[in-house]
């Protein structure tokens, strides 16, 4: 996958409300991209309600959280209001695994992308990455926070 | 599907006790976190209460997931200002059913509880940071999932926890 100091591939891909989203619009803030199998599954669904139960902390510290998976917006957009979750989730949908393509982490045998973490900094360098050793395992939120405290000692 | 696993701790650990964690039992150190409104930390409990260890409760709620977990966590640390956080704790996960605002007042009213103080209590400030900062520990320890388990240098997920109650049941093994 994508690794740090890599220049972020850039991409524009609808959220779940139709609207597009793009690595430029991003320009400005740290981002963490979560790359995620797909809505519904029930490994997801857990990894997206933790995070959105830290998304207050993330944005105190300068950070913006985006879901992406090969789901369409409406799905998404479904998925989103069954969660409770306000993640904006973008439709990496068409042509198909193209983004998750361009970061590294496209799973060709099951047609999704790998459950990773991109965090990509202000100037749209790759800050750090993180793709789960099994599909099973949600990173914990603690490894975002982690690399952010890295990041600001450094 | 709950996934069930048991994986060796990867960042911080959670914190050692301290002087206001709830505690109660007797033997190895199980530490908790979990939501009175998760089914599975219901099971846990229900598991851990037929073991000899000792158990350190603390919070983590997943208010997007369960609407109410923040409420009840508040209610059983409201009761924990009144000394009946593990009467609390016990009576919430008996029963499920029955988390709206009016079963907590009836629960409360079963503890003996000051009821004016228990309201004015669990909206309070100070009992929202206590709840908070139990939930930022358990997200720096990496929990992702609730009920989740540390025990013996361990991460344990899912309530159906085999490996984990193996190891209780055979004793300490250190």
């Amino acid at each position: 996958m994508i690794e740090a100091g890599a220049q972020a591939p850039d991409f524009k891909l609808p959220d779940q409300d139709g609207n597009e989203v793009s690595l430029a619009d991003l320009a400005g803030q740290h981002t963490v991209l979560v790359f995620y199998p797909a809505d519904f599954s029930p490994v997801c669904t857990d990894q997206l309600n933790v995070y959105q139960e830290v998304l207050g902390e993330l944005e105190e510290r300068g950070v913006k959280m985006l879901g992406v998976s090969v789901d369409s917006a409406w799905a998404h957009k479904a998925f989103q209001d069954h969660l409770g979750v306000s993640i904006p989730l973008l439709a990496d949908f068409h042509p198909k695994g193209e983004v998750a393509k361009a970061y590294g982490v496209w799973v060709e045998d099951y047609g999704v992308s790998a459950r990773s973490l991109v965090m990509i900094g202000p100037d749209g360098t790759v800050e750090w990455s993180y793709q789960s050793p099994s599909p099973l395992e949600i990173p914990g939120a603690n490894l975002i926070f982690d690399a952010l405290d890295e990041r600001q000692a450094a | 599907m709950p996934t069930s696993s048991s994986t060796p701790w990867t960042s911080a650990k959670p914190p050692e006790p301290g002087p206001d964690d709830h505690l109660r039992g007797e033997g190895p150190l199980v530490v908790e976190y979990a939501d009175f409104e998760c089914h599975h930390c219901a099971l846990a409990h229900l598991r851990l209460r037929e073991l000899r260890v000792t158990r350190l409760f603390r919070h983590f709620p997943v208010n997007s997931k369960h609407p109410r977990a923040r409420a009840l966590a508040h209610a059983a640390e409201a009761a924990a200002l009144q000394s009946r956080f593990w009467e609390m704790h016990d009576l919430l996960f008996e029963d499920q059913a029955h988390l709206d605002d009016p079963h907590l007042w009836q629960r409360a009213e079963r503890l003996g509880l000051d009821l004016g103080r228990f309201e004015a209590d669990r909206r309070s400030e100070a009992v929202a940071a206590r709840v908070e900062r139990d939930f930022r520990s358990g997200i720096r320890a990496g929990v992702t999932s609730t009920p989740a388990l540390f025990s013996a240098g361990r991460l344990h997920s899912g309530a159906a926890n085999e490996v984990l109650l193996n190891a209780l049941r055979q004793g300490p093994n250190r």
